[in-house]
């Protein structure tokens, strides 16, 4: 998937994932979207929730090698 | 109007104050609007490291002597060992990469989490306001604590 911008949140645990997703989307405009690289397990439940809340859209999450790569679309 | 979370944080121990740190920075993520009132114990997470404890009278003096409070001499609620137990669950998550109570204090302040402290416990204790880090934005009690509260979606004690 093609992304704008990617954040690396490889090796960070909770809450800080999300932390910085909501941080660094700021700087992107509505309708970009985000890869946050992340391999704290919980970021596949967390992050469809981070996005239920924030009303922005979950585009996928990719699984390889112990790894996410998590894809979010700014809506507001 | 975002929604509210509220969080007592009457404990003083650094295990618990984690756990405080990791909701109200997560629900500041969330676009949630987060107040943590600390009181009682939980006001030890929020003095100063360095600095002397002021206190009038003997009983007040020997308990800021004894509960001297600061965000680096924060017991472990299990296994505290004389600090043992402490100084490994510091390896831990260190090697861990996961951020110390100083850092988790930061980005609260960053994403904007509200630090309340409760004067009634200052009072019986004998903490001043300038035993606290300057991070704290309020001195107040229980009414202030209520009216975030009862707007709040999540209120949690810690």
């Amino acid at each position: 998937m093609k992304a704008d911008a990617t954040l690396d949140c490889i090796g960070l645990y909770c809450p800080m994932p999300i932390a910085h997703t909501a941080k660094k989307l700021e700087e992107l405009e509505v309708g970009q979207v985000l890869e946050v690289l992340a391999d704290d397990e919980g970021i596949k439940e967390d992050m469809p929730a981070w996005c239920r809340t924030t009303g922005n859209e979950l585009l996928g999450i990719e699984e390889e090698g112990g790894g996410y790569k998590v894809y979010i679309r700014k809506s507001k | 109007m975002p929604e509210k979370v509220t969080l007592v944080v009457f404990s003083g121990e650094m295990d618990k104050a984690l756990a405080a740190f990791n909701i109200a920075i997560g629900a500041a993520a969330m676009g949630m609007e987060v107040s943590m009132f600390f009181t009682f114990w939980g006001l030890n997470i929020i003095r100063r490291n360095e600095g002397s404890t002021k206190s009038r009278g003997m009983m007040r003096k020997m308990l800021n002597f004894m509960n001297r409070g600061g965000s680096k001499r924060l017991p472990l609620s299990r296994f505290h060992m004389l600090g043992l137990g402490k100084w490994m669950m510091g390896k831990l998550m260190q090697d861990a990469k996961f951020p110390s109570l100083d850092e988790l204090i930061a980005t609260a302040r960053e994403s904007g989490v509200k630090f309340i402290a409760c004067t009634t416990s200052m009072a019986i204790m004998g903490i001043s306001k300038e035993a606290f880090i300057p991070e704290v934005d309020t001195f107040a009690g229980v009414a202030t604590y209520l009216a975030e509260a009862r707007e709040g979606k999540v209120n949690l004690f810690v």
